[in-house]
């Protein structure tokens, strides 16, 4: 185009004509795409053709009894565990940011105990307890005791799970509550006072739902990784997913169709958390942008239907907050 | 003539070594609007703070509607006020920040309404209706619905106006409320606060705004290294200062 052209398109309409350059290519994309489009054949290929996959196995055990009640217990372990480890985080985030040093000092004391040794050694010691406890006392400390109980009758290898999985993640999450609470301006804290609001109110009105916005992505992550290290109870034989799967491959040898099935049903249980985290973030994230976020839904249209023009204009946003 | 809203008798405060307040005496009487001026470091934030008892007075005296700030006295002995009695106190004492310190995870009504929902535990509806009335009164009735991030800082500043109204306090506290507005957003807040002004409220504002001082305020006080150096009608000062340092930081000012 001329630029004769430009000034008489000018003339006629006051508006310039709009740019179409020509786009600068991308040999480098050209060459990932090829390449990940062999690899994905490939696997595409073993994964249909070699028999040993045994994917009839796989169906055939994937809605099994068994499995399906491994399923269950897994899910609950996960709920049971991420509900003591945030509740017992949350006391002991607030006991880390006390003014008593004591109080301070013992939650650090626990925190840098349960981070610092593998919960695989945890979960054994949970399930040895009665070893170590033999009588369990309740009653007036060095003082008469009111209720005993054997502890290898108290301490079942289910109880044992749950303690071990949970007070750990107690320990992760209290640092989690903690970097959120901090992450609330002072300010914040200083408008409630000055309305009136007590310290307790301040925390739950104020400071906690903005702190949700940072606890929330950490805590999904969390309890999907709890998800995950509930598989490691199958050393001290709770039929979770996965000693459910052993449980069979070790009669029929089909260790790795079973295997197959333990990892679907974990990715299928994953892919379900993600959404309903993606949809909290969604609701605490109230207020810290100008615009709604979209829902997941609109995201995946968004993405299919303007792939070309990705950068989808939202008016206000990165302005100043004068306007 | 009746008790002072605020009365201060050698106030002091220090932050670890640093004496910030070195024996603060002045009187706020009711429906007085006395403005505070003074350079930055002066103390004059410092003292504001001292008032609603968001900091700790070390010595001296310091009562608002004849009340001691922050602690009780029975005979020769004081005693300090618990969480619960300290806010109490603060509930009838309002105050702007200069940062606005709005609750981002609230609406423009639900940062109005909430302290009056929940801590004089006004019923919902009632508490709301009230909001709209407060919100409406600085002039931003079409803005009940948005979040503090979709105003400006001005309309921002009006609704932390409107959410120390609706507590309906005998004493508001301003903390250079418009310091960090750009400059065209400054007349909105200050013509809200002259509003105030006219219809009787006692206010202590901290300000850097001379024009507003000399317009709304009935008294001036000039602070400089933590002590009161000048007070007086604000004609007065600010055409005849007595004091050499009042003098010159006007002369800078103005």
């Amino acid at each position: 185009m001329s630029t004769s052209d430009t000034a008489d398109t000018l003339a006629a309409t006051g508006r310039p004509d709009e740019i179409k350059a020509v786009p600068v290519r991308h040999p480098g994309r050209w060459v990932a795409t090829a390449i990940i489009v062999v690899v994905l054949a490939a696997v595409g290929n073993s994964v249909a053709t070699n028999s040993r996959f045994e994917w009839g196995v796989v169906g055939h055990f994937f809605f099994s009894s068994r499995i399906l009640d491994g399923l269950v217990l897994t899910l609950e372990l996960t709920a049971v565990a991420m509900v003591i480890g945030i509740a017992f985080g949350a006391v002991l985030a607030v006991m880390r940011l006390s003014p008593n040093p004591l109080v301070s000092g013992s939650s650090w004391v626990y925190v840098w105990f349960f981070r610092g040794t593998p919960l695989l050694v945890q979960i054994l010691f949970w399930y040895a307890i009665a070893a170590l406890y033999p009588r369990v006392n309740l009653g007036i400390p060095f003082g008469p005791a009111f209720i005993h109980a054997n502890a290898n009758e108290l301490i079942t290898p289910v109880t044992a799970a749950i303690l071990a999985l949970g007070l750990n993640e107690a320990a992760y999450m209290a640092e989690i509550v903690r970097a959120g609470i901090l992450s609330v301006d002072e300010g914040q804290t200083e408008a409630a006072q000055a309305l009136g609001f007590t310290r307790l109110q301040t925390m739950r009105r104020i400071v906690l739902p903005q702190a949700m916005r940072v606890i929330l992505p950490p805590t999904g992550n969390e309890t999907i990784s709890m998800l995950k290290n509930t598989a490691l109870v199958s050393v001290i034989s709770v039929t979770e997913l996965l000693f459910a799967a052993q449980q069979i491959y070790d009669v029929n040898y089909k260790t790795i169709p079973l295997l197959l099935v333990a990892s679907i049903w974990y990715l299928i249980v994953t892919t379900v958390l993600s959404i309903g985290q993606y949809y909290l973030e969604r609701h605490y994230g109230r207020g810290s942008s100008r615009e709604q976020p979209l829902t997941l839904l609109q995201r995946v249209r968004g993405n299919l239907f303007s792939s070309r023009h990705a950068t989808v204009e939202v008016p206000g946003v990165g302005g100043s907050p004068n306007r | 003539m009746s008790e002072p809203m605020v009365k201060a008798e050698g106030v002091h405060k220090s932050f670890g070594r640093l004496e910030v307040l070195k024996g603060i005496t002045l009187e706020v009487q009711p429906r007085e609007v006395m403005c505070v001026l003074g350079p930055s470091g002066s103390g004059k934030s410092t003292f504001l703070r001292c008032i609603n008892h968001l900091e700790k007075i070390d010595a001296g005296r310091l009562s608002v509607d004849g009340e001691l700030v922050g602690y009780r006295q029975s005979g020769d002995k004081i005693y300090e006020l618990r969480d619960s009695e300290v806010a109490r106190k603060r509930s009838e004492i309002g105050m702007v920040f200069q940062r606005f310190n709005l609750f981002p995870h609230m609406t423009a009504l639900e940062n109005v309404a909430m302290a009056p929902m929940r801590v004089k535990n006004i019923p919902k509806a009632e508490a709301l209706a009230r909001g709209r009335e407060q919100l409406e009164r600085v002039g931003l009735a079409d803005k009940i619905k948005s979040y503090p991030a979709q105003l400006s800082g001005g309309q921002q500043q009006r609704v932390a106006i409107a959410r120390a109204l609706a507590m309906e306090p005998k004493l508001i506290l301003f903390d250079e409320p418009t310091s960090a507005l750009d400059p065209e957003l400054v007349g909105e807040v200050l013509d809200a606060m002259r509003r105030l002004a006219e219809e009787g409220m006692t206010m202590l504002v901290v300000t850097h705004e001379i024009g507003f001082a000399r317009e709304v305020g009935d008294t001036v006080v000039f602070m400089d290294d933590g002590v009161v150096v000048e007070t007086g009608k604000p004609r007065e000062v600010f055409a005849n200062p007595r004091h050499e340092r009042t003098r010159s930081f006007l002369s800078k000012v103005l």
